[in-house]
């Protein structure tokens, strides 16, 4: 919250020495989790966009911040002001994908830019596809999928599969599904934030599978793999990196140790960007950015790439410019798919202690300039 | 009839307040406020309808966004069907807000009574849990039940119709939703006025004494609980509309928590106490909110001291003491 | 599906009883001592498992958290009896509801101002960590140190209301209050030191229960509303009823969620069989409490019959 506060204030100081000069600034409206259980993937976002702005030095954005404490008419009504009121033009910073169902097609309609940090749920990417909807993130399918694919890499044949029974859990196993050539040795939907997984562990057990994967994001996955860890049960486990990113692994500690994980980012990948946005994460907060940090960060640097390129007033120029993506991407490289999805490639990282620190670390590729299978549905072209 | 009293000053004031404001906001391009002013009327419909099982029956329930939810849910499906044309139980589904009103009274009143049928057999503290309970097993469902989008909730692509007005225009819904909640308030008065009124304020009281007149209680509390419930369902299909979204999070037990916090926050069984409370919420949530994001906290400290030092809600603070019964 | 899977699961179901028989038994106990319903009991669980993990991090010993979580706890709970549930006794139980709703507010806010936004690293002890062979299956060690404990702190309780003085005046503060303060007790000290016990049983379930959990905001509600159904079946004001409510919506809500995919599975697909199966073993419990309604509107066990 201080950063946010001192940065403001730097953008407006800047703002009144550098003189009417300057065009208006464009007003960025970003509706995230600042609070209740899910706060740290919000907290990550605004951490991450916000550093891009700084690392930028432009005045070029104003961003306002206001938290939707995960609740669908909150977040609703937090657009309809933002949009109203305060004049954003671009909205931006939903992480969930319920959230981003109840917000994004009527911020659309309205002709306001969304790009989406985090949740990419499968209408928004298929027929209710949206010209002024971008996603900086993932079709929600994507990182399972690459999950399912290098499952088939490891060599798994029967795996037992577990997600929660929401929409979101069940394109998970979906998406696993659809890529992974093997066996299934169960197939578990559990509640959502069910804590206790004694009674599924017991049936993981039972049912003699070589393997895992799960999709239990958020506390849900610290729960699951404690549980996991003194179970005595020992198969290997595959995941999206959602139960795996960087808010999540000091509190799983050590029993996440080994697990494979599927991410478009990790810390560790190698080119000059994102080595500069990680030691600038850690310098400015003190922690390793999680993939929301990323996300977050690409996001804001997708935004300003346009902003410079077109005016925002200009819808169809300012469309066009974001559809070029003409900004490097901390994962690497970037261009956007018909429907306006991210096409890229999607990793396998392991989680290691480096350093007396527990991390992702990168051990292969999983799916390569992947474009999701929505896209096939969305007319724009 | 009573004589015009402080407290009937103070509601006309208020419901005069909240239409003036944003017909004031429409001049002044203010569309926000307006936005606002109908969100508030909305959850004060919700809080009306509590308030017929709380304020007048002593029924504290905890569950009653189960019956918002509902409303917003029946909101979202008929529209949901009218759209892609798919039969609903060999049905067409429906776009106007009329059609859409009655299904969500009559979907959230027969919860309500099935509901009420079990919780009403005790009374108490026991009465709370239990509302709250049942109100947690139907958001479980909601949120696993694939068929209507689950925990994504179902949106509304296009807002429902209203006969003569443009309800995409935010000043004609708030048109709308102000007049059917001073219908809600109509209903509200006139419940309380009647003898069906006294009889539920009467047991409220003394529950044995009415039985002892030949009157059962039982009835006459279910048949308050279900009213009270499709005053809130109607309240969820207009909330459905407001957010073009309907969702699980509807029926979330914090949403629980809001109504009775509306209802204690504006005096309970006052009038205009919802209406109240409602506004106060909402200005809580959009002032605080915008200064710190540890808003609930402060939120608590408010609600705890309405509490323990200001009895009788905001109304009471105002107008004084209740002159019903 | 095998016997080894069965009782592997009926283990599993009691474990679970019994942690939220040491959460329904603190909230029973409020109610029944001072007619007072507290909706701030699952935040008092939080409060536990937060000073446990803050703890056992900063000391490197579990059983250090686990007593500081209790502490915690207990402390916190007496803090909020004497600042403002003591004012509430004799309020109706709207004002009760609404009071402790926003303590729900302020403790969790509290929570997160303190400990920061993000999950706390809670693990299980070194000398409980592993499984042991029960013969018929292997079964981790720390959740059978979990029943001991449960079954423990049960007979505990049971030891302190029946054969202490203590215990005599918490029963004669059930049974009616205007008479014990006659007989000289310190009513206001009793209150508190029973409301602190009720706190420091939700926190030392929640320290439990986080080792093998997230530590995180928000923890406590889910629980409360389970301990809400258990001292409904059970019986509102009683120990007994408590212990038998937990148990039978441990194993229930166990077992439900096991059986009925496996049920749905021999007629449909396994996916779909999974996802309806789990839908409707969520709510199974809540059907139980309805039947029990049906037959008993007092719960299983009513206080004073």
């Amino acid at each position: 919250m201080k950063l946010h506060n001192t940065l403001l204030a730097c953008a407006s100081a800047l703002a009144l020495s550098s003189g009417a000069a300057l065009a208006d600034p464009v007003t960025v409206g970003m509706i995230t989790t600042l609070s209740g259980g899910g706060a740290g993937l919000g907290v990550d976002i605004r951490d991450g966009f916000m550093l891009a702005l700084e690392m930028d030095g432009s005045d070029a954005i104003h961003l306002v911040v206001e938290d939707d404490a995960q609740r669908p008419e909150q977040a609703v009504q937090i657009a309809d002001r933002m949009i109203q009121s305060e004049g954003a033009q671009i909205l931006t910073g939903i992480v969930w994908s319920n959230l981003a169902m109840a917000v994004v097609p009527s911020v659309t309609a309205q002709d306001i830019v969304y790009v989406s940090p985090n949740a990419g749920p499968s209408p928004l990417a298929g027929a209710m596809c949206n010209e002024n909807y971008f996603n900086a993130a993932w079709q929600n399918d994507m990182l399972h999928e690459a999950a399912g694919a290098y499952a088939n890499t490891l060599g798994y044949n029967d795996t037992f599969i577990m997600a929660p029974n929401y929409p979101a859990g069940t394109d998970a196993l979906t998406g696993f599904k659809r890529r992974f050539d093997g066996e299934l040795a169960g197939e578990i939907y559990t509640q959502l934030g069910q804590t206790d997984y004694a009674g599924e562990i017991a049936q993981i057990r039972a049912s003699g599978a070589d393997s895992i994967f799960m999709f239990l994001p958020g506390g849900m996955g610290i729960s699951f793999m404690r549980q996991y860890a003194q179970s005595g049960v020992d198969l290997p486990i595959i995941s999206a990196a959602f139960s795996f990113s960087q808010d999540m692994l000091p509190a799983t500690g050590e029993a996440a140790l080994g697990v494979y994980n599927a991410g478009q980012w990790s810390p560790d990948l190698d080119n000059a960007a994102n080595t500069a946005f990680v030691a600038a994460f850690r310098e400015a907060y003190g922690r390793t950015p999680s993939i929301y940090a990323s996300q977050g960060f690409d996001s804001a640097n997708l935004i300003l790439s346009a902003v410079a390129a077109a005016d925002i007033e200009d819808r169809d120029a300012f469309r066009a410019a974001l559809r070029a993506a003409d900004f490097t991407s901390v994962r690497g490289d970037f261009a956007f798919a018909n429907n306006q999805h991210p096409i890229q490639d999607v990793y396998i990282r392991q989680v290691v202690e480096v350093d007396g620190e527990i991390t992702n670390q990168l051990v292969g590729l999983a799916i390569e300039d992947y474009v999701d299978v929505y896209a096939a549905d969305c007319a724009m072209n | 009839m009573p004589d015009f009293t402080k407290e009937h000053a103070l509601n006309a004031v208020i419901a005069l307040g909240l239409l003036v404001v944003p017909l004031w906001a429409y001049f002044a391009g203010e569309i926000f406020t307006i936005t606002l002013f109908t969100r508030i009327t909305i959850l004060a419909l919700a809080g009306v309808g509590l308030n017929i099982a709380l304020g007048l029956g002593g029924m504290v329930s905890f569950g009653h966004a189960v019956y918002f939810g509902a409303g917003g849910y029946a909101a979202g499906i008929l529209a949901q069907h009218a759209f892609n044309g798919a039969p609903l139980l060999g049905l067409s589904g429906s776009n106007q807000m009329l059609v859409i009103w009655l299904v969500a009274m009559a979907v959230s009143g027969l919860l309500a009574a099935v509901i009420g049928a079990f919780s009403l057999r005790t009374s108490g503290i026991f009465f709370i849990m239990i509302t709250l309970a049942f109100a947690q097993m139907f958001y479980y469902f909601a949120i696993s039940w694939p068929a209507y989008g689950g925990e994504d909730g179902l949106p509304i692509y296009v807002r429902n119709q209203f006969p003569g007005l443009n309800t995409m225009r935010p000043l004609e819904l708030f048109l709308i939703c102000w007049g059917v909640l001073m219908a809600g308030l109509a209903l509200f008065a006139t419940l309380r006025a009647s003898r069906f009124g006294a009889a539920l304020m009467a047991i409220r009281q003394n529950p044995d004494r009415v039985a002892s007149l030949g009157i059962n209680p039982f009835g006459i509390k279910l048949a308050a609980f279900v009213i009270s419930g499709m005053v809130t369902g109607l309240a969820g299909a207009l909330m459905a509309d407001l957010s073009r979204f309907a969702s699980p999070a509807g029926m979330a037990w914090t949403m629980s928590g809001e109504l009775i916090v509306i209802i204690i926050l504006g005096g309970t069984g006052r009038l205009f106490g919802p209406v109240v409370g409602a506004a106060f919420l909402v200005g809580f949530e959009v002032f605080f909110g915008g200064l710190t994001e540890h808003w609930k906290l402060w939120l608590g400290v408010v609600l705890l001291a309405a509490v323990l030092f200001g009895r009788g809600g905001i109304v009471g603070l105002i107008a004084g003491r209740e002159r019903f019964g | 599906m095998t016997l080894a899977l069965l009782f592997e699961q009926l283990l599993n179901g009691l474990q679970l009883g019994l942690m939220l028989f040491l959460m329904s038994a603190g909230l029973t106990l409020v109610f029944g001592v001072m007619g007072l319903i507290n909706l701030a009991h699952g935040s008092l669980f939080m409060i536990g498992a937060f000073f446990c993990a803050a703890v056992a991090a900063a000391s490197g010993n579990f059983w250090l958290g686990l007593v500081a979580g209790t502490a915690a706890a207990a402390a916190a709970g007496a803090l909020i009896e004497v600042t403002v549930l003591r004012r509430l006794y004799t309020a109706d139980h709207l004002d009760q509801v609404l009071a402790t709703y926003a303590l729900i507010l302020i403790l969790s806010e509290g929570t997160r101002i303190i400990f920061g936004p993000f999950p706390l690293y809670l693990d299980v002890p070194a000398s409980l960590s592993g499984t042991v062979d029960l013969g018929l299956t292997l079964y981790p060690l720390y959740r059978l140190a979990l029943i001991g404990f449960g079954l423990a702190v049960a007979v505990g309780l049971w030891f302190l209301i029946s054969r202490t003085r203590l215990g005599v005046r918490i029963r004669a503060g059930e049974n009616d209050r205007e008479m014990i303060a006659a007989l000289g007790v310190n009513i206001r000290a009793l209150y508190t030191v029973v409301f602190a016990l009720g706190a420091a049983l939700a926190g030392m379930a929640g320290a439990l229960v986080g080792a093998v959990q997230a530590v995180q905001v928000g923890m406590g509600e889910p629980v409360l509303i389970l301990a809400f159904v258990v001292i409904v079946i059970g019986g509102i004001g009683s120990i007994k009823g408590a212990m038998v409510g937990a148990l039978l919506v441990g194993v229930i809500d166990t077992m439900g969620r096991f059986l009925l995919p496996n049920i749905f599975a021999t007629f449909m697909g396994a996916s779909q069989a999974s996802s309806i199966g789990s839908a409707l073993a969520s709510i199974l419990i809540y059907l139980l409490m309805a039947v029990v309604l049906v037959l008993r509107p007092k719960g299983l066990f009513p206080p004073h019959a």
